[in-house]
């Protein structure tokens, strides 16, 4: 089988799968990478998001042949020595409960912060009401966002 | 359930009795009921101190706690070891965390019913406290001074009279060698150090991170996917397939009929899926015996009259006191099925090999899931010889292992155990390890869904308005499931009668996070608003005065009402509903702040009020309130669950929809000093939303929402 590059959070990957088959299942059952979570297959719950060339997308939705030569990021690459500002006040405010939903929640909220370092609760709305939470943890979301904005001094965070 | 024969199920059949002797069930309880106090007793300088199977303190001071609960977003992580650090006195930097076993000591493996805290209270604490016990003596031993001068602190023993200190670490050999306290005085509530303060959760690194695992993460070499067509319509069976051309797909490894459908394996979910739309699976299902929404829901509306099957509790003389009373008043409330939903789907990974069935489940219940899981692969042989040995309290060894992963939420969902039976299928048929993934359409339409009721409320109300009667009739298709949080309503009324009526229906019911409340909560909170209404008077006022003898019930309503300032001024176009209901031991009160617009309802704020007992960690109980009313307003709010010719009619989260981000209110939690025992936290924060939310938009519109969800029509009809 044709084999095709992958680049994933900064490194090339080698993989196999066929073209059409969904980012999403790449990366969990070739590359390992299980941080990106399944929740629907169908664009509605966001569990799925990645970063592709910085814009946040549902994997689940994206074949693996449209990515060539564009930059994936997941959430195992959004820390880098040190937590993401995010992450950082995800742990200080608490925000997961389960947990399955925070690694999409996370991937929306970064590339949120890229575009608007400080956002409003208007832009915060439109960013994350892609990504689903059954335990509800919005609100936490929410002041997370509002919190690692502060810690950067409205300058985004990385990633 | 049909077992397929084959090769796989008999090999493993084999090697189990082959290496099936009897053991001697052993006991380890707290306290050891050894002569030497269980393990502890073997501890060498090097061993580790074990004094109970709930914590083992390791000699460089790691103190491992042992959870049998499971983790699905609820704390215990955090909660459960809290109880033991904290009669323990250890640092709570140097907690790890390790998984019970399947064993005895640990009891019934089932997380439900919001129990962990309040079981484990007095088992886990007491597990600490014996252990510090045991280290203080060690300390009072190698310093030669009576234990009595001796205290603790943060995982070193203390004299009092030198100062001196010795770590726990260092001590475990020697307390290993201390005789087991048969008495241990538990810490007063003023002792608390760690009990009642937040608590970073214990799971959080890994859960920003990516790298907990759930159970769709666990990954094994050489390891399919499998995916799973069952028949769409309850009742329904396979007729025929085309295993063939399944086989044709790329990808695919293998076909197999299993007891709930056809189950395709192969390399990876995508090709699983695909190999499953060629099936062209026939099914055997005779449509004149499907059954409608509309069906059940007429049922269900004929069963709120006639003859009751049962009362659940009668006081004084209902029947005429309600025909006596000066005003009368009756309602009809309906509330629809409902899915669990849990954002992890369904998943179970198997691997059969050497007579060992090892299994990787999200499960609530990996006591439940051994269990089933060993009742399909013993044969009739096996199953009495495991009975008699029952009998005589003797254990069989289990080759079958269950281990538990975190879980993508539970709801209750994950009670039942058919997807790790389904899993094992599978994997038996397959003879490779496999992982069963259950797509988010197989999660909407084969869950055990909450059940749909109807209710019929009356009540007689004395001149000055206040109730003299009170009925309930219940109607629903699972008693077990319905009548709970019915029986007693917190109000004071002389005269009243709780009954139920089943309705059969093909469809599958289970536990639904806070189960019967989340239904009688809305609607006794609903008629009691209707209640005040008629009688004039003030919502909330209306609910005092008729919480005699309910004081902690009452203290949070009185609580939410003023944080949520019910008799202050409010925004323009905004209106507040209260609701207050007791559950799983724990007292909460909502009032929601709501505006009515073009037929769209959008709650802005919810205050609440929370006595649960003693807190363990406020954050926790916090985040539960939080999440219970985002839970409950998705179904208050959103989709029910319908069903057409027995197939229910939703698929994903496009037409089963669950709240969204900037749909969220924000909520305010405000939890009640307690010393009182603790009580459950999980589920108490469900059952009053839909009622505060319900009595907020006839506080809006005047309309008196008796159907839920909210519907736009119902919005425009006015009561
Ligand atoms: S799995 Fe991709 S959006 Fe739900
Ligand atoms: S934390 Fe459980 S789904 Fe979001």
């Amino acid at each position: 089988m044709r084999k095709r590059v992958l680049r994933v959070n900064g490194r090339d990957h080698e993989v196999s799968a066929s073209g059409d088959t969904p980012l999403l299942w790449v990366l969990r059952e070739e590359l390992g990478l299980t941080g990106t979570k399944f929740g629907c297959g169908i664009g509605q719950c966001g569990a799925c998001t990645v970063h592709l060339d910085g814009q946040p997308v549902p994997s689940c939705l994206v074949p693996v042949e449209q990515t060539r030569g564009r930059e994936i990021t997941t959430i195992e690459g959004l820390a880098g020595e040190r937590l993401h500002p995010l992450q950082a006040a995800w742990i200080e405010l608490q925000v997961p409960q389960c947990g399955y939903c925070q690694s999409g929640q996370l991937m929306a909220a970064a590339a949120l912060l890229r575009e608007h370092p400080d956002p409003s609760d208007e832009d915060i709305d439109a960013a994350m009401s892609r990504v689903l939470c059954r335990c509800g943890t919005y609100q936490r979301v929410r002041a997370a966002i509002h919190r690692a904005a502060r810690t950067t001094g409205g300058r985004g965070g990385g990633a | 359930m049909r077992l397929p024969a084959d090769p796989g199920r008999r090999r493993f059949l084999k090697t189990t009795l082959a290496g099936g002797g009897l053991t001697l069930a052993f006991c380890l309880p707290l306290g050891g009921c050894g002569k030497d106090g269980g393990d502890g007793g073997q501890a060498t300088a090097t061993a580790p101190f074990r004094p109970n199977a709930w914590l083992q303190i390791a000699p460089d001071g790691t103190t491992t706690v042992f959870l049998a609960e499971a983790e699905m977003g609820q704390g215990v992580y955090t909660s459960i070891p809290m109880l033991v650090a904290e009669e323990l006195d250890a640092d709570w930097r140097r907690i790890r965390l390790q998984r019970a076993p399947l064993a005895p000591e640990y009891g019934a493996q089932r997380t439900g019913g919001s129990t962990s805290v309040r079981d484990g209270w007095q088992t886990l604490r007491h597990a600490g406290a014996t252990a510090r016990a045991m280290l203080v003596a060690a300390a009072a031993q190698a310093w030669g001074i009576p234990a009595a001068q001796c205290r603790t602190e943060s995982g070193f023993v203390i004299d009092t009279g030198g100062g001196r200190r010795l770590g726990y670490g260092e001590l475990a050999a020697m307390a290993a060698r201390q005789p087991v306290p048969q008495d241990v005085a538990l810490k007063s509530p003023a002792e608390f150090r760690l009990l009642g303060k937040p608590v970073t959760r214990t799971d959080l690194d890994a859960k920003v991170r990516g790298s907990a695992v759930f159970g769709i993460d666990v990954q094994l070499p050489g390891l399919l996917v499998a995916s799973v067509a069952r028949c769409p319509h309850f009742g329904g069976r396979v007729q025929s397939f085309d295993a063939e051309a399944a086989a044709q797909i790329p990808g695919v490894v293998s076909v197999h009929e299993i007891s709930t459908g056809v189950a395709v394996v192969a390399d990876g979910y995508t090709a699983a899926l695909k190999g499953r739309d060629a099936l062209r699976i026939q099914w055997d299902f005779d449509p004149a015996a499907g059954v409608d929404s509309e069906d059940i829901d007429a049922a269900l509306h004929a069963a709120t009259g006639g003859t009751a099957d049962r009362e659940e509790a009668r006081r004084g003389d209902p029947e005429t006191a309600l025909e006596q009373a000066p005003r009368r008043l009756q309602a009809e409330y309906r509330l629809p099925f409902q899915a669990h939903a849990t954002l992890e789907p369904m998943n179970c990974t198997v691997r059969i090999s050497d007579g060992l069935c090892e299994v990787w489940a999200p499960t609530q219940a990996p006591t439940d899931a051994h269990r089933e899981v060993e009742a399909l692969l013993l044969g009739p042989l096996d199953k009495l010889v495991r009975k008699v040995g029952r009998k005589l309290s003797i254990d069989l060894p289990s080759d079958v292992r269950i281990h538990t992963t975190l879980l993508g939420g539970g709801f209750g969902r994950r009670l039942k155990q058919d997807f790790v039976v389904e899993a094992v299928e599978i994997a038996l048929a397959a003879e490779r390890p496999v992982k069963l993934i259950w797509s988010r359409e197989d999660d909407l339409q084969h869950d055990f869904y909450r059940p749909a009721t109807r209710h019929r409320l009356q009540a007689g109300l004395d001149d000055a308005g206040r109730p003299l009667a009170w009925r309930h009739r219940i109607a629903g298709p699972s008693r077990g499931l319905c009548v709970g949080g019915a029986r007693r309503i917190p109000y004071d009324v002389a005269n009243l009668l709780v009954d139920y009526r089943n309705v059969d229906t093909p469809v599958p019911v289970h536990y639904w996070r806070s189960v019967a409340h989340a239904h009688n909560g809305f609607v006794i909170e609903s008629f009691i608003d209707e209640l005040a209404v008629a009688a004039g008077a003030d919502p909330f006022e209306y609910r005092r005065a008729l919480m005699k003898d309910q004081p902690r019930l009452r203290r949070v309503l009185e609580l939410a009402a003023e944080k949520a300032g019910w008799s202050g001024e409010r925004p323009a176009g905004r209106h507040l509903g209260i609701a207050a209901h007791s559950s799983y031991g724990s007292h909460v009160a909502q009032v929601a702040e709501v505006s009515v617009q073009d037929g769209r309802v959008r709650v802005h704020r919810v205050t609440c009020a929370i006595d649960c007992g003693q807190v363990i960690n406020p954050d926790t109980v916090r985040a539960q309130m939080e999440g219970s009313v985002v839970f409950g307003l998705s179904a208050a709010l959103k989709d029910e669950i319908t069903l057409e010719q027995s197939r229910v009619r939703q698929s994903n989260f496009h037409d089963y929809r669950l709240l969204r981000f900037d749909e969220a209110p924000e909520v305010e939690t405000w939890i009640v000093d307690s010393d009182a025992h603790p009580e459950g936290v999980g589920e108490p924060g469900v059952p009053p939303i839909a009622a505060a939310v319900a009595n907020a938009i006839y506080a809006a519109t005047g309309v008196r929402i008796r159907s839920l969800p909210v519907t736009t029509d119902a919005l425009r009809t006015p009561a």
